[in-house]
């Protein structure tokens, strides 16, 4: 590995990587500082920093010309389905692939990681069909039930399943222990990082996702935060407002940017499972 | 321990996962398929009830300039972000490896546009991309840049904007598989390499890249799976234009299902995008398998 011991390389280490950490903060602080800047006061050549007076004017204007709280509500309560309905279906059949043999059991694993090898981003136009079919367009419900099955986490549960220690296992057999049980008080405690890790990727992926939310929501009433967003930066009247344009994306971003620098370690950890997708 | 008996219960634990994948990956695969040997157009009245025409959308496809214009945009798009971002990425993972002050701070610096959705990282950067004051601008200028100012709406920038983007984005993301993979690397096979003699470059050469070969391999994998994928960027910063110079494969077939209401073509450019995606995804699950199976 190479180390940065001598003086001379660990200048150069520090000067390349505040260079890179300035190159990488610079367009969300800039974001940051011209939100706050009062409405009336448009950027220029040579004034682009803080205005003359901070103001949150333009988070107000912002939450006035659209409805951040509800498409704040609404992905919230989108992902907390997903992640809900996923814990069940992923608990349950990575519990049945780790711990039973059965008939046609291989055939059927490969058959549910079809998922994970098809992206569900690229059928977005069949999807819409069955959608529609189902007469539920429009609706949180919409956005989520394409995943409401997860090969990833079929597949991340069932490799930890396995790994859990034999022993273990036989102890709550001989405890009496039923099926579901087993599953309670022995799968479940044994697997908190894992089933933590898979959430993280879930709900960062599902509050993260855009297109599909985009065609399948037509009305403030379903529209997540990201449809919600991009919807704003195209109304006629916002035009090149950045103090507004701004103040909308930090609203956008703060929640999730307090929640990463709370479980900074989770995060890390999610995405690194999320790369199997 | 296994029952040996037929036991209903496995079949029934993963019926709700089966029913999801059938209803929203498998049986939408072959509609695709189905639909894209018709030819329907919603908005055309003798064309809205489906025609059959075998292969004729596939054969339409590959003689029209505006899908092969949407083919280039990809490959540019694909093979312009993905070797870069890598590299930086393995680059990045290298500085900051060792524990020095400050180095947790600079890895938090680069990995958070990761967690951001691209929607709003496009928003932040539509802003940075302003011409004349925009700091990007700004900052090229003074570093002697004297080209077009209006990055996102000049047909020979337009896609190296949204490049750009998502090079910002996810060269962070790329770099924590890589500190994962470094930290993998036992300490002694540097120790040894150190005894007989390597400078930092040769170990580098010699050991680092060669031991993060699977690393490498699994995110070269996700790379290309997820710049295929790219359009959120697109939507906001450049809506594909100018005159399609920046439409990519997946914001085309956004296009030709909800704007020309082109069913069958929709239906064509799906398959063919399930294609190149399958090619990716079996190749890094079989890499993620290999992974798991062996602990080397």
């Amino acid at each position: 590995m190479i180390k940065f011991d001598k003086s001379r390389n660990r200048g150069l280490l520090y000067f390349i990587l505040i260079t890179v950490t300035i190159v990488w903060t610079a367009p969300l602080i800039w974001s940051f500082i011209a939100s706050t800047r009062p409405l009336n006061e448009a950027l220029g050549r040579g004034d682009v920093f803080f205005g003359t007076r901070l103001s949150i004017d333009s988070f107000r204007k912002a939450l006035s010309l659209a409805p951040f709280g509800r498409y704040f509500i609404n992905t919230f309560i989108l992902v907390i389905m997903v992640f809900a309905v996923q814990l069940v279906t992923v608990l349950l059949a990575a519990f049945a692939f780790a711990r039973y043999s059965f008939k046609g059991k291989n055939l059927l694993f490969m058959f549910i990681l079809l998922q994970m090898m098809i992206p569900t981003a690229a059928l977005l136009v069949p999807n819409f069909s069955t959608i529609r079919a189902l007469n539920i367009y429009d609706t949180i419900l919409a956005i989520g039930i394409p995943y409401f099955g997860s090969a990833f986490g079929v597949f991340l549960l069932r490799q930890m399943f396995l790994s859990i220690p034999e022993a273990l296992i036989s102890a709550g057999i001989i405890d009496g222990c039923s099926w579901w049980q087993l599953l309670i008080h022995i799968y479940i405690p044994q697997s908190v990082s894992t089933i933590t890790a898979f959430g993280i990727s879930s709900v960062s992926w599902h509050w993260n996702e855009f297109l599909w939310p985009l065609i399948i929501t037509r009305s403030d009433k379903a529209r997540p935060l990201t449809a919600g967003l991009v919807r704003f930066t195209q109304m006629g009247e916002i035009g090149a407002q950045w103090a507004l344009l701004s103040a909308a994306t930090v609203l956008v971003v703060l929640p999730l940017l307090a929640a990463f620098l709370i479980f900074q370690k989770n995060f890390m950890q999610g995405f690194l499972h999320s790369g199997i997708k | 321990m296994k029952k040996k008996q037929f036991n209903y219960l496995p079949y029934l634990l993963i019926s709700p996962t089966l029913f999801f994948v059938t209803m929203f990956t498998v049986w939408p695969t072959f509609l695709s398929i189905y639909q894209s040997l018709f030819k329907q157009r919603l908005n055309i009245a003798k064309y809205r009830t489906p025609s059959f025409i075998g292969l004729d959308n596939y054969f339409e496809l590959l003689k029209d300039s505006d899908f092969i214009n949407v083919l280039k945009n990809t490959m540019i798009y694909v093979l312009g972000t993905v070797p870069i971002t890598i590299a930086a990425a393995f680059i990045l993972a290298v500085l900051l490896n060792n524990k020095f002050k400050g180095s947790g701070l600079f890895r938090l610096a680069i990995f958070y546009p990761s967690i951001l959705p691209m929607v709003s990282a496009a928003t932040i950067w539509m802003f940075f991309f302003t011409p004349d004051y925009g700091l990007f601008n700004s900052t090229i200028s003074f570093l002697g840049y004297t080209g077009p100012q209006n990055w996102t709406v000049n047909p020979n920038l337009a896609l190296i904007s949204v490049m750009i983007v998502a090079f910002w984005k996810n060269a962070g993301y790329f770099m924590i598989f890589y500190l994962a993979g470094i930290q993998n690397i036992p300490g002694t096979v540097y120790e040894a390499a150190k005894i007989d003699g390597a400078g930092p470059i040769k170990t580098m050469i010699a050991i680092t890249i060669p031991l993060l070969r699977r690393s490498t391999l699994f995110i070269t994998t996700i790379a290309f799976i997820g710049a295929f994928q790219a359009v959120d960027h697109i939507f906001v910063l450049t809506s594909g234009g100018p005159s399609d110079r920046s439409t990519v494969l997946l914001f085309y077939l956004w296009q030709q299902r909800f704007e020309n209401l082109n069913v069958g073509k929709a239906a064509t450019i799906t398959v063919i995008l399930i294609i190149i995606l399958l090619f990716f995804t079996i190749s890094n699950f079989l890499l993620s398998e290999k992974k798991e199976g062996s602990d080397d």
